[in-house]
């Protein structure tokens, strides 16, 4: 694979790309769990760029940067930045390059990323960019099926909110390299948009009790409430795609969840072998390196 | 068959087979506004034997660089130019979908950077041919379909 300067977005890889990273990853999967220490990034610094809210992610950045040796830096409280006072992201992105090696970038502006990438003398990385791309959600998502499941001929289901949620559509767009079956498990009203389903990958309509029975992989997101005209409405439908343990009695299914969940998941499911999403997000860690050793390095 | 009411140009570029009632887009891709100095005659709706119906766009001492020419496929693909030079047409060439066009078009996404006045950003678009020409915002991925709402 060609060496990648800046992450922007998952379409921007090849499955070639794909594997070289999560590949990388299993190097420091035991760096992750501080088993074994790696200075490989010393003296090097992360300024991480979160003009949203997202401590996951922020955090496994900084876990990742610092389990290699590097240090970070952040960009504090919105309300006592410059930002406040009118400044350009533009402005903001020439200043934070003479501070750092690297910048990870979330920003609500969709393509504010690859702006970005295209001003910034460093490598920028994407963590999300509004209702765009978060490519690192994305490879961890990917990750995570390579270790708890397998990522070739996979049947997974998607199930909540497949219209709005660009983990979704992101990880659809990676799997789709991989040959997978999805099975869409979603109510009407977020539904999977059209210029998805169009993509050249087997898509199965399903409810969720077939879609435990025969998937290895249930992959699934929160439905916001705030998508619904009124509450009630939301009530209904959120409490239609709630998996229990009971209804993974029979199922070796992994489930999988971005976090975070509001009742999607019961709490009675945590205990369970089939539970992997605070699994997944320490997976977040290895494959962040991987990434930061690959722009850094 | 109707003769053409406009006249013969000197020096200049013509725009034929431009899709009939697209010769006003077709100006503004070329950069020709109300106060522009270009001489500038049109004719619109006039008969075709290849495209029914059709418009015609000639500009008077003003070469159009090639490049220019080929935004004009956006919204003509079958366009041809003639450059003339005396009264003679001295080249004459289909237009080509450019690869990519910046400057011209406007992201439909109103949450696209491309929009955001604070920032320093042209709004640039990858061209796909695939059922029709369908322009993708090289930032936040938003497709235009119908190119001529969008053209700035």
């Amino acid at each position: 694979m060609s060496k990648f300067r800046n992450l922007i977005s998952i379409d921007d890889l090849s499955r070639k790309d794909i594997e070289h990273i999560l590949s990388r990853a299993d190097e420091f999967l035991d760096v992750a769990r501080g088993e074994r220490k790696l200075r490989i990034l010393e003296g090097r610094i992360l300024a991480n760029l979160f003009f949203e809210p997202s401590t996951r992610t922020r955090m496994s950045f900084e876990s990742a940067m610092k389990r290699l040796g590097g240090d970070v830096i952040n960009l504090g409280s919105l309300e006592a930045s410059s930002f406040a006072k009118g400044e350009s992201l533009a402005d903001a992105l020439r200043v934070v390059e003479q501070y750092a090696d690297c910048i990870v970038l979330r920003h609500y502006r969709e393509g504010s990323a690859r702006f970005a990438s295209e001003i910034c003398s460093i490598p920028v990385i994407n963590a999300g960019d509004g209702a765009g791309q978060h490519p690192t959600q994305t490879l961890l998502d990917l990750y995570t099926i390579k270790k708890e499941a397998r990522l070739d001929n996979l049947k997974i289901a998607l199930v909540g909110d497949l219209k709005y949620s660009r983990t979704v559509h992101s990880l659809i767009k990676a799997l789709a390299l991989f040959n997978a079956r999805i099975y869409l498990v979603s109510p009407d009203s977020l539904k999977l948009p059209e210029e998805i389903l169009e993509m050249d990958i087997d898509f199965v309509e399903s409810d969720l009790k077939t879609a435990i029975e025969e998937v290895d992989v249930v992959y699934v997101t929160r439905i916001q409430k705030e998508r619904f005209p009124d509450e009630e409405e939301y009530r209904k439908v959120a409490g239609s795609y709630r998996i229990t343990a009971e209804m993974l009695e029979s199922s070796d299914a992994i489930i999988m969840h971005p976090l975070p969940r509001v009742d999607e998941i019961a709490y009675d499911v945590d205990g369970l072998k089939n539970a992997v999403y605070f699994r997944q997000a320490f997976y977040g860690v290895p494959v962040r390196m991987a990434i930061l050793a690959e722009v850094l390095l | 068959m109707n003769l053409l009411t406009i006249s013969k140009i000197k020096d200049g570029t013509v725009i034929d087979h431009i899709p009939s009632g697209k010769a006003l887009e077709v100006l503004r891709i070329i950069g020709v506004r109300s106060g522009s100095k270009e001489k500038v005659s049109m004719a619109m709706n006039v008969e075709s034997s290849k495209m029914g119906r059709k418009d015609i766009v000639k500009v008077e001492g003003k070469y159009i660089g090639e490049e220019e020419l080929n935004r004009i496929s956006l919204i003509a693909p079958e366009a041809t130019i003639n450059i003339i030079e005396n009264y003679e047409i001295v080249r004459k060439f289909k237009v080509s979908l450019p690869e990519r066009v910046e400057g011209i078009l406007k992201c439909p996404n109103r949450n696209c950077i491309s929009n955001d006045p604070r920032e320093p950003v042209l709004a640039r678009f990858r061209i796909e041919n695939s059922d029709g020409v369908v322009a993708r915002c090289e930032y936040c991925g938003k497709k235009v379909y119908e190119i001529e709402k969008y053209l700035v």
